[in-house]
C-alpha cells in the first residue's frame, strides 16, 4: 500500500504544483502586462484582483461545453490530452533543491526536452480536428515553430552538457557550485560560452513557447484564438495551463542550466540548503517575469523571419558554440596537464 | 532507478485520469442548450467558403523532413557530449568530423533554397 502511494503521491503534488503555477501566471500576466501598459489589471475580484483566476476557474467548469458539428471527434477530445500530459510529465525530472526532485533521473535534461517536445503533436491535433481554417493554419504554424526551433534549444544546451559532463539536472547545478576568481559564482551564464549558449536557450525557448515576439500561432488579430479557437469550457482551459505551465518548465531548466538552480552565491551552504526550493522557485518565478516583460515590449515577427532566424541564424551558431566548446575544454586540458 | 519510471507511467496514467474528470466535471457543472449556430464553425462570424481542412504550403513538409534529420542526430550528439570529459583529442577529432557532416548537410539545404520561406 504505502508502495503504491509512493508512486501515487509525487505525481499528485505535481498535478498541485501544475494547478497553482496555472493561477498564479495567469494572474502575474495579466497583472505585469497591464501596469507594462500602463493599465491597472484585474482590480475587482478580492485584494487587487488577487482571486481573479479562481474565479475564472470557476467560470470554465461552468461554461457550456460546445463541440461543433464540423470537428473531428475522436481527435478533438483527444488533443487535450495529448498536450496536457506531457507538460506534466515534464515536472518528473525539475530539481527543487538538492533532495526535492520528483525522480532522479540520469538523464533528466533528455527526458524533459523529449517530454516536452511532444507538444506540438498535440497541438497539431488540436489545430486539425477543429475544422476550422484558422484553428488549422494556427497548428500548422505552431508545430512548424516548434520543431524549427527545437534544433537550437537542444543544440544551446549542449556546450552545459560538455562543461557539466552529465545529464542530471542535480549534477548539472552541483557543477556551478564554487566561485571564479574567488568571488564570481561559477555558474553558466556567467562563462562567456554559457552565456552565448544562453542567448540562444533564450530565443529558442520563447519560440518554443508560442510566446511573443513568436506568437503567430495564436496571433489574436489574425487567427481568432489559433488552434484553441473551438475550444471551449474546460478543454479549452486544459489547453491554456499547459501553455502556461510550459513556461515555468523552460524557465526553471533555464534557471537549473544556466543560473545556478536552488544555489545562491556569498551564503553559506547550510542556509542555502535549508531554503533550496524557495529560492529555486523565486528565481523560476523571475525568469518568467522576464518572458512576460518581453512579451509587453515587442512586437511580432512575420513567419519567414522566424523561419530564417531559427535555420539560417541559430542552428549553424550553436553548431560553432560546440566546436568551439570542445576546443576550448581539450586547450584547457591540454594545458592545465603540461603545467 | 526503477521507482523513477514506476513514476513516470504513473504521471502518464493520472494525466490521463486528469484530464479526463475535469472534462467529465465541467460537463456536469455546465448546463448544455445545443443548437445549430452554436455548432458552426466560428471564423468571425462570417460563413466558412470551403472546406476546412485546406491545402497549406509545401513549405510546411520541407521543414518537418529537415527537423527530422537534424533532431536525430541531436540525440546523437547527447551521449557524446556526456563522455567528453575523457581525456585524448580522439573525441574533439570525432565530432568535428560528425558536425562537419551536419554543416554540410545545412549548407546543402541552404543553397538549393529549402531554408526560403515562399
Amino acid at each position: 500500500m504505502s508502495d503504491v502511494l509512493s508512486v501515487i503521491l509525487p505525481v499528485l503534488a505535481a498535478v498541485g504544483l501544475m494547478l497553482a503555477n496555472g493561477v498564479v501566471l495567469i494572474y502575474m500576466l495579466r497583472k505585469v502586462l497591464g501596469h507594462l501598459h500602463l493599465r491597472v489589471g484585474p482590480m475587482h475580484v478580492g485584494w487587487h484582483g488577487i482571486l481573479q483566476t479562481v474565479a475564472d476557474v470557476g467560470k470554465l467548469l461552468t461554461k457550456e461545453d460546445i463541440t461543433p458539428t464540423n470537428v473531428d471527434k475522436a481527435l478533438f477530445f483527444l488533443a487535450p490530452a495529448a498536450v496536457f500530459v506531457p507538460s506534466l510529465m515534464a515536472y518528473a525530472a525539475i530539481p527543487f533543491s538538492e533532495t526535492w526532485s520528483i525522480t532522479s533521473l540520469d538523464t533528466g535534461l533528455l527526458y524533459t526536452f523529449a517530454v516536452l517536445s511532444l507538444v506540438p503533436l498535440g497541438i497539431l491535433m488540436a489545430g486539425w480536428s477543429s475544422g476550422n481554417k484558422w484553428a488549422l493554419l494556427g497548428g500548422m504554424r505552431a508545430a512548424a515553430q516548434q520543431i524549427a526551433y527545437e534544433v537550437p534549444l537542444l543544440l544551446s544546451v549542449l556546450p552545459i552538457v560538455m562543461l557539466s559532463g552529465s545529464l542530471d539536472l542535480v549534477e548539472i547545478v552541483a557543477a556551478q557550485g564554487g566561485y571564479w576568481l574567488g568571488f564570481v559564482p561559477r555558474w553558466f551564464v556567467l562563462h562567456p560560452l554559457g552565456f552565448v549558449a544562453s542567448v540562444i536557450f533564450l530565443i529558442a525557448g520563447l519560440a518554443e513557447l508560442n510566446q511573443t515576439p513568436f506568437d503567430m500561432s495564436e496571433a489574436e488579430s489574425e487567427l481568432v484564438a489559433g488552434f484553441a479557437s473551438e475550444y471551449s469550457a474546460m478543454k479549452f482551459g486544459l489547453l491554456f495551463l499547459s501553455e502556461f505551465s510550459n513556461s515555468f518548465i523552460i524557465s526553471a531548466l533555464g534557471v537549473t542550466l544556466f543560473f545556478g538552480g536552488w544555489t545562491l552565491p556569498w551564503i553559506p551552504a547550510d542556509v542555502v540548503a535549508k531554503i533550496g526550493p524557495v529560492i529555486f522557485m523565486l528565481k523560476t518565478y523571475i525568469g518568467i517575469a522576464v518572458f512576460m516583460w518581453i512579451r509587453g515590449t515587442y512586437p511580432r515577427v512575420r513567419i519567414d523571419q522566424l523561419m530564417s532566424l531559427g535555420w539560417k541564424r541559430l542552428i549553424p551558431i550553436s553548431l560553432g558554440l560546440i566546436m568551439v566548446t570542445g576546443i576550448a575544454i581539450k586547450v584547457v586540458e591540454t594545458v592545465r596537464g603540461v603545467s | 532507478m526503477q521507482m523513477d519510471y514506476l513514476i513516470i507511467g504513473a504521471f502518464v496514467l493520472i494525466g490521463l485520469v486528469f484530464t479526463a474528470a475535469t472534462v467529465m466535471a465541467s460537463n456536469v457543472l455546465s448546463p448544455s442548450a445545443p443548437s445549430e449556430a452554436k455548432g458552426e464553425t466560428y471564423e468571425c462570424g462570417s460563413t466558412p467558403v470551403g472546406p476546412p481542412w485546406v491545402q497549406f504550403r509545401v513549405g510546411y513538409y520541407v521543414y518537418a523532413l529537415l527537423f527530422l534529420v537534424f533532431d536525430i542526430e541531436t540525440v546523437f550528439l547527447y551521449p557524446w557530449a556526456v563522455a567528453f570529459g575523457k581525456p585524448g583529442l580522439f573525441i574533439l577529432v570525432e565530432m568535428v568530423i560528425f558536425i562537419a557532416i551536419l554543416a554540410a548537410g545545412l549548407a546543402y539545404a541552404w543553397k538549393e533554397g529549402a531554408l526560403q520561406w515562399r
